[in-house]
């Protein structure tokens, strides 16, 4: 299976990442990506058939903790001062639309 | 070297101002992003004055700038945090000052830890503590140097792939990555979640011991960690350990592998046996890897989306805010992170990607978990080559990818992995081994690489 990434593929990638990018990367981005798709794709030779996925290694099953409210450890007024513009004790936006 | 010893006794403000003294003047290998000049001297002062006690009480360290600290920015390497100023603090760092520990400051690493140079950063590389001309490795490369340079005699750091252990082996420290789960992430910059873990940089496997005790434990901020398990252990004898066969070809860097021999031959020396193991689903690792670990980062770094902090850029509607803020805050390297991400995980290609990838990870950590029913610890190099030079692989991300095949597969098995100074290649370059160990086996793999400490 070889995979060629198109222009058109970046683009979409990055439509559905939110990324903006220059025309100048764009390029670059295309290349690379289908480089390291290349290389990864060497994992459908493994015969996975009756295998179930792993996805934690925690050995660590419903953990739980009391259902008590506690006092958090950052103000609202603390998180506002990290947010780049603020108005009317909210983060302020752009329109939407 | 210095170890936490060095500074039993010593006025905590003497050690403090030191250390930042001596960051100072070795500003060159830009291994330090920022100093915590002022806390860290208040907290020196009362240390001496009695009012702050505990086992580290006075000792300096430096934390990888992924941590968040109070009193410090806390950027990732990335132009996206470059002025973020965190309202709360790691429960990793919490827990050293709970005993006294003092950060002096914030090391340097590949932007949002994605990398194995430390020349991802926004801030420019980090040069390799005995040969400015190389990298440091990464991504935790600041912290490795300043620990290998004396600065400090711990750092802490992140090990997601191989983070701490690869710039731990071209510096000539001991790194330690733990099992999956012992130290709480709460407050720090996340990566992957699924191999996120958090460790340090000393230059003794007892001062590695230490820490690592100070900061394991379950943390209620942190449902992945694990009930506190850490405790230092005497070394066992006659340990059975399996030198691994596919880490060990001609592929590897000859002076790498010279090294990785010796060390076998001190284990035998200490009476315990070693054997050749094979494992042929390694070869698969690095796949898996690059297809999970980009998954999780893509959702991961969804957050930095320049509206509740970090970088905004100058725009019109709120699509564009999005979208340029991101374009400006990440580095190529996260670019092409994310963008894997999105496309293994996108659907079409999700079953052939994303689902295989964490299918053959079943298969790896199933072939540990047989190798472990016989042996106590599986060893091999941490890096196929020492130090490379800076540049020499920045263009070509596969070929820097690569440098991570020994270190992923404990990652993805969430294994504890350590790696421990085994000598230098013929041009002086550092060589570290890599001993691999069984869930909750940590202490026991300091203890082994502690007792074989000082008779090289």
């Amino acid at each position: 299976m070889t995979t060629a990434i198109t222009r058109d593929d970046v683009l979409h990638l990055a439509q559905l990442s939110n990324l903006q990018l220059a025309d100048d990367e764009v390029e670059s981005l295309r290349s690379d990506l289908t480089n390291i798709l290349d290389y990864v794709t060497q994992l459908s030779e493994l015969d996975t058939h009756g295998v179930e996925p792993t996805y934690q290694v925690t050995d660590l099953e419903n953990v739980t903790r009391e259902d008590v409210v506690f006092e958090p450890t950052v103000t609202r007024e603390q998180l506002l001062e990290t947010a780049p513009d603020c108005a009317q004790n909210q983060i302020k936006v752009p329109k939407v639309l | 070297m210095t170890v936490i010893a060095d500074y039993a006794g010593k006025s905590a403000l003497e050690n403090v101002k030191a250390a930042i003294e001596a960051a100072k003047q070795n500003n060159e290998y830009n291994a330090i992003l920022s100093f915590s000049e002022e806390r860290a001297l208040e907290r020196a002062a009362k240390v001496d004055s009695g009012e702050i006690t505990g086992k580290l009480a006075g000792i300096p360290f430096v934390a990888k700038d992924n941590f968040l600290a109070v009193g410090t920015t806390t950027t990732a390497a990335s132009h996206f945090l470059e002025h973020f100023t965190a309202p709360l603090q790691a429960t990793a760092i919490e827990r050293l000052e709970a005993e006294g520990a003092i950060c002096i400051g914030k090391a340097n690493l590949d932007a949002f830890a994605h990398g194995g140079s430390t020349e991802n950063s926004a801030f420019g590389p980090t040069k390799n503590a005995g040969d400015q001309t190389r990298v440091s490795g990464g991504s935790s490369g600041g912290s490795a140097v300043v620990t290998a340079l004396g600065i400090v005699p711990f750092a802490i750091g992140t090990d997601t792939g191989g983070s701490i252990r690869q710039p731990a082996s071209f510096n000539g420290v001991i790194g330690v990555k733990p099992t999956y789960g012992t130290v709480s992430r709460y407050g720090v910059v996340a990566m992957a979640s699924s191999t996120d873990t958090i460790g340090c940089f000393t230059n003794s496997a007892a001062d590695a011991e230490m820490i690592m005790d100070i900061m394991a434990g379950r943390d209620t901020s942190d449902m992945t960690t694990l009930p506190d398990f850490f405790k230092p252990v005497e070394v066992k004898a006659n340990q059975k350990i399996g030198i691994i066969k596919e880490f060990m070809t001609d592929d590897v860097d000859e002076d790498v592998r010279a090294r990785v021999s010796d060390y076998v031959e001190k284990l035998k020396a200490a009476g315990h046996t070693v054997t050749e193991v094979s494992m042929p689903i390694l070869r698969y690792a690095l796949a898996m890897y690059y297809i999970i670990v980009p998954a999780e980062i893509s959702s991961n770094l969804a957050r930095y989306d320049g509206v509740r902090y970090g970088r905004r850029a100058d725009s019109s509607n709120l699509s564009e805010l999005y979208g340029k803020s991101r374009d400006e805050g990440f580095m190529a390297e996260n670019k092409r992170r994310i963008m894997i991400g999105s496309y293994v995980l996108s659907s079409g290609f999700f079953d052939a990607y994303y689902l295989q990838a964490q299918k053959a990870r079943t298969l790896l950590i199933n072939a540990f978990n047989e190798l472990f029913d016989t042996y106590d610890v599986l060893v091999g190099p941490v890096s196929p080559t020492p130090a490379f030079k800076i540049g020499e692989n920045a263009s070509d991300p596969i070929k820097m990818y690569l440098a991570d095949i020994m270190t992923v597969p404990a990652s993805l098995a969430g294994l504890p992995a350590i790696s421990v100074p085994a000598g230098q290649t013929s041009d002086g370059l550092p060589v570290g081994v890599q001993l691999i160990g069984q869930r909750r086996s940590d202490a026991q793999l300091l203890a082994l690489a502690g007792s074989l400490e000082g008779d090289a």
